[in-house]
């Protein structure tokens, strides 16, 4: 997928490691950004997507069929970039200009 | 020396089973989706059940609903054998410290006769209703199509022997490990009138051969009703006057009640958008057990909740009845 809209937004970045608990986080992640770039590594799934990335609790709730705390994702986390903004319902990644 | 350490990606073949590709595409698939679906046996059957010669021995016309993929009446906690064994420890161990608690301050034995007679009376006979739950569970395991149905039923039979078992222990909490509340609990179950008329309906489920019937009748209207009735309705009458000991230990069943809440309304609710017939069928069952069991609660509530009794039905019904008009019934 690539952006057509220009200056092209800096992309932010997740990474997950791979296994069963991240199957659903990946795939609510998939619904909520409709931007997003996944990119499956030996072990790792690498997100991207331009400008901002939003991983919401209700949207993984629904796909790993349990309550979910946001803060269960550094379990698995491996990496990101992006200034974090985080609630108990949204965890977003953006570059903000100061 | 110089060494150069370099990756190498190896592709798998194929992510997943094939039947699991055919149905979501060739990725990884979840332990849900591996455990539940297309594992139904649907062919080569070769012995006709002496039981029942018309049809084969797993077969969808055991139930008047038709659906196009049974497979569709999927489980929305994902329950599959190993995390649904690790919920429910997890849960048995708050549950067990909780008993505890309750038991090393003799929370229940403190309170009056006349309010231990009244716990007795009203939630250890439910034992009996569990125990008449996890049948109605058993035959919509045996006999339902579609493993994503019946593996969920399997699973809540063992919760319904876990409820009475739950129950049983409030009940050894107020007769002080006599097992003298079992003993009254079977006679209350079975001589008292107040409960015949819940125990009549009980055993006409037993006799039900229509499967998705009996889920219905069992999981949807009377647990609908009976549980706040007894959890919520009954356990705050005792509540007001003697504090939450009681209400400690009905809480599991009350969130138990609400987490399976999940499960029956998203099969009910997939089952009667699938077509309108099955929309008429399944809401002439709500409504004709619906009837039977507020028919057979009636005496009971009278019973047990005195003169609060047509308040506590009436909030009961109006919280069924909305539910049941979400699921489109």
């Amino acid at each position: 997928m690539t952006a057509h809209e220009s200056p092209k937004p800096q992309p932010v970045f997740i990474a997950f490691q791979a296994n069963n608990d991240t199957l659903p986080i990946v795939e609510a992640i998939k619904a909520d950004n409709p931007n997003a770039v996944v990119h499956e590594y030996p072990a790792m799934v690498k997100i991207d997507c331009p400008g901002r990335l939003v991983i919401r609790r209700e949207t993984i709730e629904e796909h790993i069929g349990r309550s979910f705390d946001l803060r269960e994702l550094q379990i698995n986390l491996i990496s990101l970039a992006g200034s974090v903004d985080e609630s108990d319902e949204e965890f977003i990644l953006e570059w903000k200009t100061a | 020396m110089t060494v150069e350490i370099r990756t190498a990606n190896v592709k798998p073949v194929r992510n997943t089973f094939q039947h699991l590709a055919r149905r979501f595409g060739d990725k990884p698939a979840t332990r849900y989706q591996e455990i539940a679906y297309d594992v139904q046996s649907e062919a080569n059957f070769h012995y006709k059940p002496l039981w029942d010669p018309e049809r084969e021995m797993y077969d969808k016309r055991r139930t008047a609903v038709v659906m196009n993929d049974w497979y569709a009446l999927k489980d929305p906690r994902q329950f599959y054998y190993g995390n649904y064994t690790t919920t429910r420890a997890k849960q048995q161990e708050a549950l067990d410290r909780q008993l505890e608690f309750v038991e090393k301050r003799d929370l229940l034995r403190v309170l009056p006769e006349d309010t231990r007679k009244a716990i007795v009376f009203a939630l250890v006979p439910l034992r009996h209703y569990e125990w008449g739950a996890n049948m109605g569970n058993c035959h919509v395991a045996a006999y339902g199509w579609g493993t994503a149905i019946t593996q969920a039923a399997m699973m809540t039979t063992t919760d319904r022997l876990g409820m009475a078992q739950h129950l049983s222990r409030i009940g050894l909490l107020v007769d002080g490990n006599t097992g003298d509340s079992l003993r009254d609990a079977k006679r209350i179950w079975t001589d008292e009138a107040a409960w015949q008329g819940l125990r009549r309906e009980v055993e006409n489920l037993f006799v039900v051969r229509d499967w998705f019937e009996v889920f219905v009748a069992q999981n949807l209207v009377a647990d609908g009703l009976i549980y706040p009735l007894f959890y919520q309705q009954f356990d705050a009458l005792i509540a007001e006057s003697h504090g939450s000991a009681l209400s400690s230990l009905t809480d599991f069943l009350v969130r138990w009640f609400d987490e399976t809440g999940k499960w029956v309304d998203s099969v009910v609710k997939t089952a009667v958008a699938e077509s309108p017939e099955n929309k008429k069928l399944i809401s002439g069952w709500v409504v004709k057990w619906r009837e039977a069991f507020v028919e057979a609660l009636k005496p009971l509530a009278d019973a047990t909740l005195g003169n609060r009794s047509e308040h506590a039905l009436t909030v009961v019904l109006t919280a069924f009845d909305a539910r049941a008009a979400k699921l489109g019934i």
